[in-house]
């Protein structure tokens, strides 16, 4: 296995609210690698967001408070180094695209502009050379007749154009890493498979590492090399791509998987996974899934679970089930 | 043969561009552009297509809350659009209207039995504040939803509770017909679930019809009995479920389809 670019180990982002302080991502750890794309899935609130923004250090704080752990790059540790370096770093070798283009672009600056600050602050470019440079990257992104677009307001822009040059503003200064957090969220299925298409093309010729943020299984199948399952602020399934569609280990993703309205079974109906999420200020003992698992037993409600490794290479979870006790065994050949 | 609830006929909705000094009209949006669908007795009628298609404006168009521009719309085969205002009044209640954002669309200063109970005491279907909570309770455990929570108010309930808030309160009308515009799309996937198996469950309790909108092809594909794609305010292809997801005629559609992400890693498109 070749060496990570980014190694995040025992990431723990802590979060105050009042006199009280809870962690909203809890040792969460992965590494990724050049040309493979990892895909962080789980649904709102899972603090999937909250992992990006500590590796990148722009977080709100307050609320929340340092992250503590290991974010290793090229063997520093990002959350220890001056904030002067990080800002070096950050854009330059690790850069960000967010969900909401709009929101994201300043709207009383051209998109030219714009793409020239990163152009002079990160590659000490001027005049027209930097010019040359953004132009070359609107291309790059498939924007149509880049030098008339160069001088537009992002509110001249569609959607999927300013997601367009989010992309280009991101890649221009050829990052190691390109974090993505739901980037095609706010997009129609067409513009969708447009923007995938383009992040997976773009990925193969310049062999970035992608972090993909998403709640949408439909684009880890598209997209993803390795998958990362979050649940209250947990890492609870991690493996290949292939083992967690075809072999999944948690509950809680099988549970993610039967949501899904599937094609080939239409008119029988879903099933949803019991429950609701938990509020961060109640997490239950133990497993915190227990309280809404098919298969809870009573190991479950009390402890920290271990983490146990499945049969495929790098396919672990968080889940008593996989103990190897008769018991659990049962429960699970109970299930299919 | 299910009777037919809405037929509509040739709708277009033209909105004004309008400029300079006088407002002079210059040109306009063609937003609807010649609509023609019926709804049967206990249907889903999917309406799908990117944003900026028209769907919206149509669903608001043939149930009155925007005027149409030209056209014709039956409603149980009476002229909707001949209707006076009692008769408007009738069929607000049997015509109700889920939205996207349920935090948007509930009084933050109501406490939600109010909002439930609300249209039934304008609209006489209950006599008294006393019948009126019987009822709303009743709705409550329809719902899913513990009659506790009555005297809560919105934001103390999570999104998937307010989008079942809503749905409770579009039912207390006892409706015929339930509009659902992007009603699961702000919802996570397990509790999108919920919200579906309860739309379901709750039209073969209640023979209600949905027309349903949506741009999330799948969720389409799983609830409707029949669907209209349209693009540019135009109905671009119209048929039963599988007749548009497994053979789509026309290319438009064919693109969208394709443009689904697939739903396994191995399986591999084209």
């Amino acid at each position: 296995m070749p060496k990570p670019v980014l190694s995040v180990k025992d990431l723990v982002t802590p979060l105050q609210v009042g006199k009280n302080v809870y962690n909203v991502v809890d040792h969460v750890s992965f590494d990724l690698h050049l040309g493979k794309t990892l895909a962080i899935v789980g649904e709102s609130g899972c603090g999937k967001s909250l992992t990006a923004l500590s590796i990148l250090r722009i977080l709100p704080e307050p609320p929340c408070l340092p992250p503590q752990g290991e974010v290793l790059y090229k063997g520093q540790n990002l959350l220890t180094i001056p904030d002067k370096e990080m800002r070096e770093i950050r854009g330059k070798n690790i850069a960000m695209i967010f969900q909401d283009p709009g929101s994201a672009l300043n709207p009383v600056y051209t998109i030219g502009s714009q793409l020239l600050e990163v152009a002079e602050l990160h590659l000490n470019l001027v005049g027209e050379e930097a010019t040359e440079r953004v132009i070359q990257a609107l291309t790059e992104v498939g924007i149509p007749s880049p030098e008339e677009r160069f001088f537009d307001y992002p509110h001249q822009l569609s959607g999927g154009m300013k997601q367009r040059v989010m992309i280009a503003m991101a890649l221009m200064c050829e990052p190691d890493i390109l974090i993505a957090d739901e980037p095609t969220t706010a997009l129609d299925v067409t513009i969708q498979k447009q923007v995938l298409d383009l992040m997976r093309d773009l990925q193969k010729r310049k062999g970035m590492a992608i972090l993909l943020i998403t709640h949408d299984m439909g684009v880890v199948a598209e997209m993803a090399d390795e998958v990362v399952v979050m649940y209250t602020s947990q890492a609870i399934e991690r493996g290949e791509v292939q083992a967690i569609f075809d072999q999944m280990a948690h509950p809680y993703t099988m549970g993610l998987f039967a949501s899904r309205p599937d094609p080939t079974e239409k008119k029988k109906s879903l099933q949803p996974i019991r429950g609701t999420v938990p509020p961060l200020s109640e997490y239950p003992k133990g497993c915190r899934f227990h309280t809404r698992c098919p298969y809870v037993m009573p190991k479950c409600k009390e402890g920290e679970v271990p983490c146990f490794s499945i049969k495929n290479e790098g396919h672990e979870t968080l889940c008593w089930l996989h103990d190897g006790t008769e018991e659990s065994q049962e429960k699970w050949h109970k299930k299919s | 043969m299910a009777q037919e609830i809405l037929k509509v006929v040739d709708i277009k909705k033209y909105f004004p561009i309008r400029s300079g000094i006088f407002r002079k009209e210059i040109g306009n949006v063609k937003a609807v552009d010649g609509v023609s669908f019926h709804l049967d007795q206990g249907e889903v009628l999917g309406v799908v297509g990117e944003s900026g298609c028209g769907k919206s404006t149509t669903a608001r168009t043939v149930i009155r809350l925007i005027e149409p521009t030209s056209g014709e719309i039956y409603w149980d085969g009476e002229d909707l659009l001949q209707y006076d205002s009692s008769q408007m009044n009738l069929f607000r209640q049997e015509v109700q209207m889920i939205f996207q954002d349920p935090y948007a669309s509930l009084n933050p200063r109501k406490s939600v039995g109010e909002s439930i109970g609300e249209g039934l005491l304008y609209h006489g279907l209950v006599e008294n504040q006393e019948e009126m909570w019987d009822r709303v309770t009743e709705i409550m455990q329809q719902i899913g939803l513990s009659p506790d929570g009555a005297k809560r108010y919105p934001h103390q309930f999570s999104g998937g509770q307010q989008q079942r808030i809503c749905i409770g309160r579009a039912i207390a009308m006892k409706p015929q017909l339930i509009v659902c515009d992007e009603a699961v799309s702000a919802l996570d996937v397990s509790v999108q679930a919920q919200i579906l198996n309860l739309l379901s469950d709750l039209k073969e309790l209640l023979g209600l019809s949905y027309l349903f909108i949506s741009h999330d092809l799948s969720v389409v594909n799983h609830i409707s009995d029949r669907v209209l794609v349209m693009n540019d305010g135009k109905v671009v292809e119209e048929g039963t479920v599988d007749e548009v997801f497994e053979s789509p005629q026309e290319s438009y559609t064919q693109k969208l389809l394709a443009a689904i992400p697939r739903s396994h890693p191995r399986k591999v498109l084209k």
